[in-house]
């Protein structure tokens, strides 16, 4: 019989400081879901979307001391513009490729990226300006970082602000049909190639905030680009064409990363969403939501 | 001009190397590879035996992506099993001749296991799980000390064979190139048999595949484990080479260098293998190059260097795979069928 | 062509292969197929005898390559049984399929672009060999032995009997659509099927190659004693070669019987708006 009594402030404290953190990465989640629904591919350059984000809202805010709604603008703003750029450049001359040579671009891109923006701002971290409030809110026991409530605010508000879009707007109805059935959608008479362009910018605004608002978490340097991949987790439990799948991996994964960085310390927290895709695969390979693919001979 | 290339027999038009030039290109390859170290300096011997190990982690890259078309982001982790698989033998006295098929089969057993949950379902899933495999295999080596070392690494033994020590790069540039030459040559060999048959059959069509007889999760889990064997025996060659291991070698950007490899040199191609190996090894030390002469004026720039190499991979990924997507083997193919007819046009 | 002595050799084979004479080959009872809320075959039945070609038709849409893709292993039915050879294979994957003989060419070419004409026929033969990863990259020896049968036997008994000698190295990304399609048809017969089942074999051909091809279906039953199972819009082939017929439309069966039969049944007349009698439209 154990002496010591089980720990539960110490756990709920966990589970919601993880379950509010999940919010950033349902956030992730949804600009991978975004691009594979719309073009079928993984954009292995997610974290170099937020790295661009972080590093363009420095650049403003910090080196050209530009006020910070400013400088929000200017970096969303400019992610956007390469993720259309890229669009072009690089996926656009690869359509009717195999999707094995698109995945392999978007390696090659991120590694392409991250080399970049490595090279041009060094390799040291910086300080961020702080952005968010991080007044800490304490509920009886549990004491709750200010930080983690208003990112998930961020983050909720965004994501419902883009399903809104999604669901009423024309554009957002011309990206669904298009995430549907592109050739369909064609004939329709929807301009897939304006569309599916539109979807990669929105999957770097997405990115881009993201990457803005982990870099304020903590400090800005080029590991920034890997949080993105350990988010990679988030999509196969979720489903990697389902937005509701990203949003509730993504509360589920949090609380995840925050038990095991609770319980067992920060190198294993790093590696468990990594152990976490190779179990779900195993087990439940198309996620809680995706749907089972059936091809046509 | 290539006149009077008949075939006689079915054994002629199946052999590798079907015309008497074409032999004797290949004769007078071994004897110069044979008489290499002795000709050349110091730096060169070295960069041939990386040379040779880099081709033969491609070659075993190529073979799983390449021709069957499944992405693997985890060739580094892979090559990091075999290295302290064979160091750890080592340490106990293993001969090198037993540690090196020893590291291939055990990165290969663990490319079964990963292979697995992630074989049964579309391609994509297989290179987020090596992507996966990846970083959890990286911890392992950080973590389980007693095995691996840790973050600060362990030394390998050199290889012997009784009084005789491979303690130098020309003499280890033999055992390097050997295994590349036996390596290569198989590679090359399933591609003349049902195996590798199957294999394009999975990248080209897999469901087609499927009704002419080919059991999908057998043959893409076969491919998986020649490609980590092959990654396996690089990486042990990797140990007895530089004799000091740490776990900072095996890192994501060292399995997307091998990608780079094999999409400049070609996809699906064994010349291919060893172009985008020569064109791999060749271009750090291009980088290098570069940046210590900018260096002379600006001191501060030899910072760039690793995220400028890693900025390089990237372009070149995206460059070749939009102008050039089947590599260097289909220019060099172009190439010779120009000389096939010349003096005269096609 | 000089080669009939060793068709005779390959005739009796074939015969004797053909399941110690058995009668219905291939027999499909009451398949029934969905997607989702989409019924695609109801209650389907067909047999494909030994020693005869059996063709299916019916407008587009009406279910028959996916009746095929039920046949083949890749579409599991809701119900029915699959019968083949004797053997209940309703529950066996694609592959094992394959291995007890069945064979089939596709609707939308289905060649391998990898590899040339040559690789594309042996690959079909991939189910009679046994070279495992370890003897292929040895070669010498037993993977090299079996490659060397196999290229002779793909030679003798395929590649000049479709008259494709000239193109074996050829990539197939240059060939015609219809020497794509005579290739398909090697890459089946390089399997010695027990029972070839043809998706459109001359869809899109002109009035040449559709004779040559129809040529080369007959020869196959009748000298190499493989029956034929196919799909076809062209009306004029099927009423020429085949000896049975079924008819299917948005999912079922409306009749079967001979040519003749067929021809005659007012359903079938209905459901083709009177274009049963008529010469190839394509």
């Amino acid at each position: 019989m154990s002496a010591a009594a089980f720990d539960w402030t110490a756990f709920i404290e966990f589970s919601i400081v993880g379950l509010l953190s999940g919010g950033l990465l349902a956030l992730i989640a949804l600009g991978f879901v975004l691009i594979y629904k719309g073009t079928g591919v993984i954009n292995f350059a997610m974290g170099e979307f937020m790295m661009l984000g972080a590093y363009s809202f420095y650049t403003s805010n910090v080196v050209w001391r530009l006020p910070t709604p400013v400088s929000l603008l200017l970096a969303v703003v400019s992610v956007a513009a390469c993720a259309a750029l890229i669009e072009r450049s690089v996926l656009r001359p690869l359509a009717g490729q195999p999707v094995i040579s698109v995945l392999m671009a978007t390696i090659g891109l991120s590694s392409a990226l991250h080399g970049g923006i490595a090279a041009v701002f060094g390799g040291a971290s910086y300080e961020m300006p702080q952005i968010i409030p991080r007044k800490a809110v304490i509920i009886g026991d549990l004491l709750i970082p200010g930080m983690i409530i208003w990112n998930f605010v961020l983050s909720a508000i965004i994501i419902a602000l883009f399903l809104l879009y999604f669901r009423y707007s024309k554009t957002g109805i011309a990206m669904r049909a298009v995430a549907n059935d592109p050739i369909t959608a064609y004939v329709v008479g929807i301009d897939v190639r304006k569309t599916q362009r539109l979807i990669w910018m929105f999957a770097g605004v997405v990115g881009a905030i993201a990457g803005i608002v982990v870099a304020s978490m903590n400090t800005i340097s080029p590991a920034l680009g890997y949080v993105a991949l350990s988010v990679l987790a988030v999509i196969i439990l979720g489903g990697l064409d389902s937005i509701a799948g990203a949003i509730v991996a993504g509360l589920l994964i949090g609380v995840a990363e925050s038990l095991t960085a609770g319980y067992l310390g920060g190198k294993v927290r790093d590696i468990i969403p990594y152990a976490i895709v190779l179990a779900i695969l195993l087990v439940r390979p198309y996620g809680l939501f995706g749907t089972r693919q059936i091809e046509r001979l | 001009m290539r006149i009077r290339d008949f075939k006689t027999s079915y054994e002629n038009d199946e052999a590798i190397w079907q015309t008497p030039v074409a032999r004797a290109w290949m004769a007078a390859l071994v004897a110069g590879l044979l008489a290499f170290p002795f000709v050349a300096g110091g730096y060169l011997v070295n960069l041939a035996c990386l040379l040779g190990i880099h081709i033969i982690a491609t070659a075993g890259l190529n073979i799983m992506t390449g021709y069957t078309g499944l992405i693997s982001l985890g060739h580094a982790a892979f090559m990091g099993v075999g290295c302290y698989t064979a160091a750890y033998l080592a340490h106990r006295g293993v001969p090198f001749y037993l540690t090196i098929p020893a590291a291939g089969v055990a990165a290969a057993t663990i490319g079964i296991i990963v292979g697995i949950p992630s074989l049964r379902i579309k391609g994509l899933y297989l290179a987020i799980a090596t992507l996966a495999t990846q970083f959890l295999l990286v911890f392992v080596f950080q973590e389980w000390t007693s095995v691996t070392g840790g973050a600060s690494g362990t030394i390998v033994p050199a290889a012997r064979i009784g009084d005789f020590v491979f303690n130098t790069d020309l003499r280890m540039f033999y055992p390097i190139w050997i295994c590349a030459a036996i390596l290569l040559l198989g590679a090359r060999n399933l591609f003349r048999t049902r195996v590798g048959r199957a294999f394009i059959a999975i990248r080209d069509k897999d469901i087609s595949a499927q009704v002419l007889g080919i059991n999908l999760l057998r043959y893409k889990l076969s491919s998986f484990a020649i490609a980590t064997f092959y990654a396996g025996v690089a990486g042990a060659l990797l140990a007895y080479y530089y004799r000091a291991m740490s776990p900072e070698y095996f890192t994501l950007q060292l399995s997307i260098f091998y990608l780079a490899a094999i999409i400049v040199g070609g996809l699906g191609s064994t010349l291919g293998s060893i172009l985008g190996a020569v064109f791999m090894t060749l271009l750090p030390e291009l980088l290098r190059g570069i940046v210590a002469s900018i260096a002379l004026w600006a001191p501060r720039s030899l910072e760039i260097l690793s995220p400028l190499q890693q900025a390089v991979f990237g372009l070149i990924i995206i460059v070749f795979l939009i102008f050039e997507p089947h590599g260097m083997a289909d220019i060099w193919r172009r190439i010779r069928r120009f000389f096939h007819l010349w003096p005269f046009r096609a | 062509m000089a080669i009939t002595t060793s068709f005779g050799s390959e005739c009796q084979n074939g015969a004797s292969q053909a399941g110690t004479g058995r009668h219905n080959l291939l027999q499909v009872d009451n398949l029934d197929l969905g997607f989702g809320s989409i019924k695609v075959l109801s209650d389907v039945s067909l047999r494909a005898d030994a020693g005869a070609i059996t063709a299916v038709i019916g407008p587009n849409g009406a279910g028959k390559t996916s009746l095929f893709n039920a046949i083949s292993g890749f579409y599991r039915p809701s119900a029915g049984k699959v019968t083949f050879d004797g053997e209940d294979i309703s529950h066996t994957s694609a592959d094992a399929r394959a291995e007890r003989g069945l064979a089939r060419t596709f609707q939308n070419v289905a060649l391998f672009r990898g590899m040339s004409v040559l690789d594309n026929i042996k690959l079909g033969g991939h189910v009679r060999l046994r070279s495992n990863p370890i003897s292929a990259m040895w070669y010498f020896g037993s993977a090299q032995r079996e490659e060397m049968k196999l290229r002779q036997e793909v030679e003798r008994d395929i590649i000049e009997f479709l008259e494709i000698d000239h193109i074996r190295h050829q990539s197939i990304s240059a060939l015609s659509y219809g020497l794509q399609r005579r290739v398909e048809l090697a890459r089946a017969l390089a399997m010695q099927p027990k029972l070839l089942m043809l998706d459109e074999p001359v869809a899109g051909m002109n009035r040449e190659e559709t004779e040559d091809m129809a040529r080369f279906i007959l020869d196959i039953q009748e000298e190499r004693g493989i029956p034929v199972l196919l799909i076809e819009h062209d009306m004029g082939l099927v009423m020429d070669i085949s000896s049975h017929v079924v008819v299917l439309n948005f999912g079922k069966v409306i009749g079967g019987g001979t040519p003749d039969e067929v021809r005659a049944n007012p359903e079938v007349v209905r459901a083709y708006l009177g274009s049963a009698n008529t010469e190839k439209n394509s």
